[in-house]
C-alpha cells in the first residue's frame, strides 16, 4: 500500500513543478469534461491555449491578455501577502467593486473637467476605496476576533448592492435617458484610463500590476515587514516570540490587499468596462484566489499565473462563441485548475512510500 | 394584530420556519463536519451543488422527495472533492473549501443550463387541512411540508447523537484532539471522511430546499450567499444543534421580515433591506466572537492530521 511520508525539508523541484503538472492535469480533465459536451476536446483546448497567442486573432488577441491579466495579477499579489501570513481575506470582490466605486465618483463628481489631476486623484481614490472596505473585517478581526474569511465574503453582497444603487441612484448618468449605469468614461478623456500602447493591451493597470508584482517581491524577500508575514504563516509561535504583532500584521496585509483590489476596480471600471454598471464586476476578486494559489503565493509566480487564467478567459471567450463552448465551462476549468493545484501540491511537503508488511 | 403595516406575526412565523430550512439543514451539516475538527468552507458550492441535483431529480422522476435525496447525494458526492483533498492529500482546508465554491457554482450553472424556467413538481403541506386551518397554531406547527419537519427532527438527532452517544463522543474526540484520538486506535482521516459527506449531503438537501420549495425554480447562483450564512450560524451557535436551529430562525426571521418591508414598502430603499441579512450577519458574528478567545470551537478546526506512527 502507499504510504505518505512526511519530507525533512520541503521538496524544491515540487515547489516549482507543481503548477506546469497542475495545468497539464486540468487540460486532460478539462478535455474529458469538453468531450463529454459533445465537443472536440482537442480542438478546445487549442482555442483557449494556443490560438490567443499564435492563432490568426493573436494579433488582437494578444492585447486582451494583459487587459485581463492586470486585475487578476494586482488583486492576487495583495491576496497572496496575506495568505502566506495565514490572513483570509476572500472579499477582494466586494474590495474591487467599492474601489471602482469610489474613484469613478471621484472622477464624476467634477465632470467633465479637463484637469490632468484628475486621474491621479481617481487612482488614490480608487485604492481608498478598496482599503476602507478591507479596513471592516481587519478591524473586527483585530478588536473583536471576528473571523475575516466570512465577513470579508459578507462584504462582497453589501457591495453588490451597493452597486446596483451606484448604477440606478447615485452615479446613474444623467443624460442616460432613464438606462441604468453611469457616464461612460470612453466620452470623458481626462478621467479614462485609456490604452498607453493598444497592441499589448497595455494601460495604467497593466503598469501598475507589474510594478506591484515588482515591489511585493522586493517587500516578501528583502524587506523586514515581508519577512514577518512569512514567519507569521509558518511559525505562528515564533513570530510572536519575535516580536511580531498580530493586529498589525492583519491590518497591514488586509489594508494592502485591500487597496490593491481597488485599485484594480478603478482601473477597470474607468477603462476596459468604461461605466459603472450593474454587473460590470466579472468575478475577478475571486478568480485571483486562484492566481494567487497558482503563482505559489509568489509575487513574481502570480505574474506567470495571471497570464495562464487570462489566457482562458480569452480562450474560453474564443471558445464560446467559435465552439459553442458555455461559459461556465470556463469557470468549471478554473475551479479544476485549483484542485489539482492543491492535491499536486501534497508531494511538496510528503512522498509517497511504498509501505511493505508492517503498519 | 398586524404591525410593521399590514404583517401578519402568525404568518411571519410560519414563514421564517420555512424559509430558515436551507441554512437550518446547511449549518447543521457543517456543525457536524467542524465537530470532527474539519472547516469545510464549501458550503455554497455543495449547496448550489444540491439545488440543482434536486431540481434534475426531481423534474426527471416527478417525484420530489426522490428529489430530494438527489440534492443530497450530489452534496455528498461534492463533499468526497474536498474530502479526498483534505484527508487524504493533506491540502490546506481554506483553500479546499474556497475551490469547492468555485467549482461547485461553475458546475451548477453548466449543468443547470435547460432547466431554466421548468417548474418543479410542488412539495406539499403534510398534514390535512383539518390542523393547518387552526387558527394560530395551524399555520405554525402543522401548516408545513415534510422538511421543515425533518430539519427539526435532525436538530434534535444532531444534539443526542453529539451530546449522548459512543459515535458522538468519536466525533468530538477527533475534533478536539487528534493525537489523543489516533492513540486510541480511531481512524482520525476515515472518521473525518465521513463526517465531511454527512456535510455535504445536509448542505446539498438544503440546496435542494432551495430550488424546490423556497424559489421553486432553477435559476443560477440561486443559492445567494446562503452557504456562507450557513458558516457564520455554526460560528453563532457555538457548535451546538438547538443553537443553530435559534440562529437559523433568527435569521430566517430577518430575511422573510425584510423581504415583506420591501412588499410593504416601507420608505426604507430596497438595496438597503436586501443587504440587511449580510450585515446582521457581521453584527452576529461580531457580538458572538467579541472578548472570547475560542469560544468553543473544537480544538483541532482546521488542523490536518498525519498519522507519522
Amino acid at each position: 500500500m502507499l504510504r505518505l511520508e512526511k519530507r525533512p525539508t520541503p521538496s524544491k523541484f515540487w515547489l516549482y513543478a507543481t503548477p506546469p503538472v497542475a495545468v497539464v492535469l486540468t487540460m486532460i480533465a478539462g478535455g474529458i469534461l469538453f468531450a463529454l459536451m459533445g465537443t472536440n476536446p482537442f480542438e478546445v483546448i487549442r482555442t483557449i491555449f494556443w490560438d490567443p497567442l499564435f492563432g490568426e486573432f493573436a494579433f488582437y488577441l494578444r492585447g486582451q491578455l494583459l487587459v485581463k491579466a492586470g486585475p487578476l495579477i494586482l488583486i492576487a499579489i495583495g491576496l497572496a501577502l496575506g495568505f502566506r501570513a495565514g490572513i483570509w481575506n476572500i472579499g477582494a470582490e466586494g474590495q474591487y467593486i467599492i474601489g471602482a466605486i469610489f474613484g469613478a465618483a471621484v472622477g464624476l463628481a467634477v465632470f467633465p473637467t479637463e484637469s490632468r489631476w484628475i486621474f491621479p486623484v481617481m487612482i488614490v481614490a480608487g485604492a481608498f476605496g478598496g482599503w476602507v472596505w478591507a479596513m471592516i473585517p481587519a478591524i473586527l478581526k483585530t478588536r473583536f476576533n471576528t473571523n475575516e474569511i466570512l465577513v470579508s465574503l459578507m462584504l462582497v453582497y453589501v457591495a453588490e448592492t451597493i452597486l446596483a444603487k451606484a448604477s440606478t441612484g447615485f452615479l446613474k448618468n444623467p443624460e442616460g435617458m432613464g438606462f441604468p449605469g453611469s457616464r461612460n468614461f470612453s466620452s470623458y478623456p481626462a478621467a479614462q484610463n485609456a490604452f498607453l500602447y493598444e497592441p499589448l493591451g497595455l494601460h495604467w493597470g497593466g503598469v501598475a500590476a507589474l510594478v506591484t508584482a515588482v515591489l511585493a517581491y522586493i517587500l516578501l524577500t528583502r524587506h523586514q515587514a515581508g519577512f514577518q508575514i512569512r514567519l507569521a504563516g509558518q511559525a505562528p509561535r515564533a513570530a510572536r516570540f519575535h516580536g511580531v504583532s498580530p493586529a498589525r500584521l492583519v491590518v497591514l496585509c488586509m489594508g494592502l490587499s485591500g487597496a490593491l483590489a481597488g485599485l484594480a476596480g478603478m482601473f477597470e471600471v474607468t477603462g476596459p468596462a468604461g461605466q459603472i454598471s450593474i454587473d460590470f464586476n466579472t468575478g475577478y476578486g475571486f478568480t485571483a484566489i486562484i492566481v494567487a494559489f497558482l503563482g505559489r503565493l509568489n509575487p513574481l509566480g502570480i505574474v506567470l499565473a495571471g497570464f495562464i487564467l487570462a489566457l482562458t478567459y480569452v480562450g474560453g471567450e474564443m471558445a464560446s462563441t467559435s465552439l459553442g463552448l458555455p461559459d461556465a465551462a470556463i469557470q468549471v476549468f478554473q475551479g479544476m485548475l485549483l484542485f489539482f493545484l492543491l492535491a499536486v501540491d501534497v508531494l511538496t511537503n510528503y512522498r509517497f512510500r511504498l509501505a511493505v508488511g508492517a503498519h | 394584530m398586524d404591525f410593521f403595516g399590514g404583517i401578519n406575526p402568525v404568518i411571519l412565523i410560519a414563514t421564517l420556519m420555512a424559509s430558515a430550512v436551507p441554512i437550518l439543514l446547511a449549518a447543521l451539516g457543517e456543525a457536524v463536519v467542524e465537530r470532527s475538527g474539519v472547516l469545510n468552507l464549501g458550503v455554497e458550492g455543495m449547496m448550489i451543488i444540491g439545488a440543482l441535483g434536486g431540481f434534475v431529480v426531481a423534474v426527471e422522476t416527478g417525484s420530489p422527495v426522490i428529489g430530494f435525496f438527489g440534492g443530497a447525494v450530489a452534496g455528498a458526492l461534492l463533499s468526497l472533492i474536498f474530502a479526498t483533498l483534505t484527508q487524504v492529500f493533506l491540502a490546506n482546508q481554506v483553500a479546499t473549501g474556497l475551490a469547492l465554491t468555485l467549482f461547485g457554482l461553475g458546475v451548477s450553472s453548466l449543468g443547470g443550463q435547460g432547466y431554466n424556467g421548468i417548474k418543479p413538481p410542488a412539495t406539499g403541506q403534510l398534514l390535512p387541512d383539518a390542523l393547518a386551518d387552526l387558527p394560530v397554531v395551524g399555520p405554525i406547527l402543522f401548516g408545513h411540508d415534510w422538511v421543515v419537519y425533518f430539519s427539526i427532527a435532525m436538530t434534535a438527532v444532531l444534539w443526542w447523537v453529539l451530546k449522548s452517544t459512543r459515535v458522538g463522543l468519536i466525533i468530538r474526540a477527533v475534533g478536539e484532539s487528534h493525537e489523543a484520538a489516533h492513540a486510541l486506535g480511531y481512524k482520525v482521516n476515515r472518521i473525518r471522511l465521513m463526517c465531511i459527506a454527512f456535510g455535504g449531503a445536509m448542505a446539498g438537501m438544503g440546496g435542494a430546499y432551495i430550488s424546490l420549495a423556497r424559489v421553486p425554480q432553477w435559476v443560477d447562483g440561486i443559492t445567494a450567499g446562503a452557504g456562507w450564512i450557513a458558516l457564520a450560524i455554526v460560528v453563532f451557535a457555538s457548535w451546538k444543534p438547538w443553537r443553530v436551529l435559534i440562529g437559523a430562525y433568527l435569521f430566517g426571521g430577518i430575511t422573510v421580515l425584510q423581504l415583506n418591508l420591501q412588499v410593504a414598502g416601507s420608505g426604507i430603499p430596497v438595496e438597503y433591506l436586501s443587504m440587511a441579512p449580510y450585515l446582521i450577519t457581521i453584527l452576529v458574528l461580531v457580538i458572538m466572537s467579541a472578548g472570547r478567545k475560542a469560544n468553543g470551537a473544537p480544538a483541532a478546526l482546521g488542523q490536518n492530521f498525519h498519522a507519522s506512527r
